[in-house]
């Protein structure tokens, strides 16, 4: 049985910038939920719940902050929940709002949130204590140097070179530039990524994701809501999550499940949005793509697990322009997560940026005919996922 | 207008019990210098580090098993930033399949030149053989080993308690 359908009606985010002095932590959230609502001419009094989209509480040094927050989305007396899956928290907050609607529940729904990284302007201090103190805490693990493996593995297995992954940063500044919310706009040539310093090798300085601070917020609707009060909307036709298991180890070795080279439970959690939103050829029916993708080299196992192509053959399709906005299937036009990363929202804001493709909303980074688009989100030791179809 | 801002920190200590399994695993690195997995008795699999638990079958692990010290590495990285509260870079570290074993355990990579980041990583590349090293003063603790190369390159001495690979 298809589930009823679901209507994105609102759509609100920050200008992204490594610090908000001006605002602080609830005066963000209410920025993107201020402008969400704007969007779509309601008003906090329409919300009938709120989903409360807040990645590891240390990133913004506010334990809880969904107490402070609650105010921020007029939650009070309201149906009020906060989602953490790291970094696919965002995903996870609209899918969780599709849930409230699609169950029957409620009929208007916020979804919101907004994170401040550069307040502590040292997140791979915080998300080393992601990793399980009994085995694995006393070794410098973070999100850099776990994603720095998965690079290293797909150096070995499909013959990824540091170029391939420099050209990711090239299109995705290329786009940024032309998105007025992304934090980091400036483009770059493939020398200069190449000439940046290292990081964790192979992982350079420009193949790094910024630490970005701002909010953003959507407003969900069923179908009954959009058609009484007349609203324009885009729709949500298929929704998916899958888990990997904890220890990156066991993604290497003998008789593995999935290589730490990939995103298979990713490849999964796409495969249940398609059966759900009817796709069965992904490179035929996706118009454009929004993935979750802090690092250069994440990109390709991302693109890799949409099923548009098979696994190690991204990189070539990248050299010849098929993900470029103007190529066949545009990736990450907003220039993604690698431009512009405040943690909590970043996934959010994947699924909010396909919305405003297929409602030709994008403006100057509009991918020409989007009419179907799919977002996805990554989190934990890229472990939990989340993904999307949204179609106008 | 003037914008202000106050510092804050977090710095709040625990006293993690890490349970029976990684309890004996601790015990035996630290008197015994040996690195032991579980075997899962469904699927076969030897997990290192060892777990109560299969993340496949599901199934209680029911058998140790002696693994390494040596291994092949399976991934690794160079890290050349420096990040508070984590170890002064140069260092290198990843996963290395230990003979025996059929998943990857996490430790440092000692003994390597990481001066050229290319050369270094040339000579980390997947595959390559290494040896498990273990510390004279062991605590019970994953720094207690760290892997060498097994043979070849440009193997700089490892000094005893340096906590990590570095600079000729």
């Amino acid at each position: 049985m298809k589930p009823p359908r679901v209507g994105i009606i609102g759509i609100g985010q920050s200008e992204f910038k490594p610090k908000r002095d001006d605002a602080n932590y609830p005066e963000l959230v209410r920025e993107g939920v201020t402008r969400a609502l704007n969007d779509c001419q309601r008003e906090l009094k329409d919300m009938e719940a709120v989903v409360y989209s807040l990645a590891p509480d240390a990133l913004l040094g506010i334990g809880n902050a969904e107490r402070l927050g609650v105010d921020a989305v007029g939650a009070r007396n309201k149906r009020f929940m906060r989602i953490n899956t790291g970094g696919a928290t965002g995903i996870s907050s609209v899918i969780t709002g599709w849930t409230h609607i699609a169950a029957g529940v409620c009929d208007v729904v916020l979804v919101a949130g907004a994170d401040k990284v550069g307040e502590s302007g040292d997140s791979q201090t915080i998300l080393n204590k992601i990793w399980d103190p009994t085995y694995e805490r006393a070794l410098p693990l973070g999100t850099i140097t776990m994603l720095a493996m998965s690079a290293v593995r797909a150096m070995d297995k499909y013959g990824m070179t540091e170029e391939d992954m420099a050209r990711v940063t090239v299109k995705a500044r290329a786009n940024a530039a032309r998105n007025p919310k992304a934090h980091l706009r400036k483009t770059v040539t493939i020398d200069e990524v190449m000439q940046s310093r290292y990081i964790s090798w192979p992982i350079k300085l420009l193949d790094a994701c910024p630490q970005s601070s701002g909010g953003a917020a959507m407003v969900l609707a069923s179908e009954k809501y959009i058609k009484e009060n007349k609203l324009d909307a885009v729709w949500i036709s298929g929704v998916g999550h899958c888990s990997e298991s904890y220890y990156m180890g066991d993604r290497m070795g003998n008789k593995i499940m999935a290589d730490h080279a990939d995103a298979h439970a990713l490849g999964q959690s796409f495969l249940r949005s398609y059966k759900m939103a009817g796709i069965t050829d992904p490179r035929k029916q996706v118009h454009v793509a929004e993935l979750y993708a802090p690092f250069s080299n994440t990109e390709y196992h991302s693109i890799e697990a949409t099923g548009v192509c098979k696994l190690g053959a991204s990189m070539a399709m990248m050299r010849e322009g098929y993900f470029d906005i103007g190529g066949k299937i545009p990736i990450n036009p907003s220039g993604g997560t690698l431009c512009t990363n405040a943690i909590a929202v970043s996934a959010l804001v994947r699924a909010a940026e396909v919305a405003l493709q297929v409602w030709g909303r994008a403006g100057d980074h509009q991918v020409k005919g989007a009419k179907l688009g799919i977002a996805s989100g990554n989190g934990g030791d890229h472990q939990f996922f989340g993904t999307m179809v949204i179609e106008s | 207008m003037e914008l202000m801002k106050r510092k804050e920190s977090w710095n709040i200590g625990y006293d993690h019990a890490l349970g029976e399994t990684a309890s004996y695993f601790f015990t035996q690195v630290r008197d015994n210098a040996q690195i032991y997995g579980r075997r899962d008795p469904k699927s076969g699999r030897v997990l290192v580090p060892p777990r109560a638990f299969s993340d496949q079958t599901l199934e209680p692990t029911t058998e140790w098993v002696k693994v390494g010290p040596g291994g092949r590495i399976e991934a690794f990285t160079i890290v050349y930033e420096e990040f508070k509260t984590l170890p002064d870079p140069p260092y290198a570290f990843g996963y290395v399949l230990l003979d025996g074993a059929d998943t990857a355990i996490g430790g440092f990579f000692r003994g390597i030149d990481l001066k050229d980041p290319a050369k270094a990583a040339q000579l980390l590349k997947l595959g390559t053989r290494v040896m498990t090293r273990f510390a004279d003063d062991r605590k019970g603790s994953v720094l207690d080993f760290w892997f060498e190369l097994e043979k070849g390159g440009n193997k700089v001495k490892s000094v005893e308690g340096e906590p990590v690979g570095g600079y000729e």
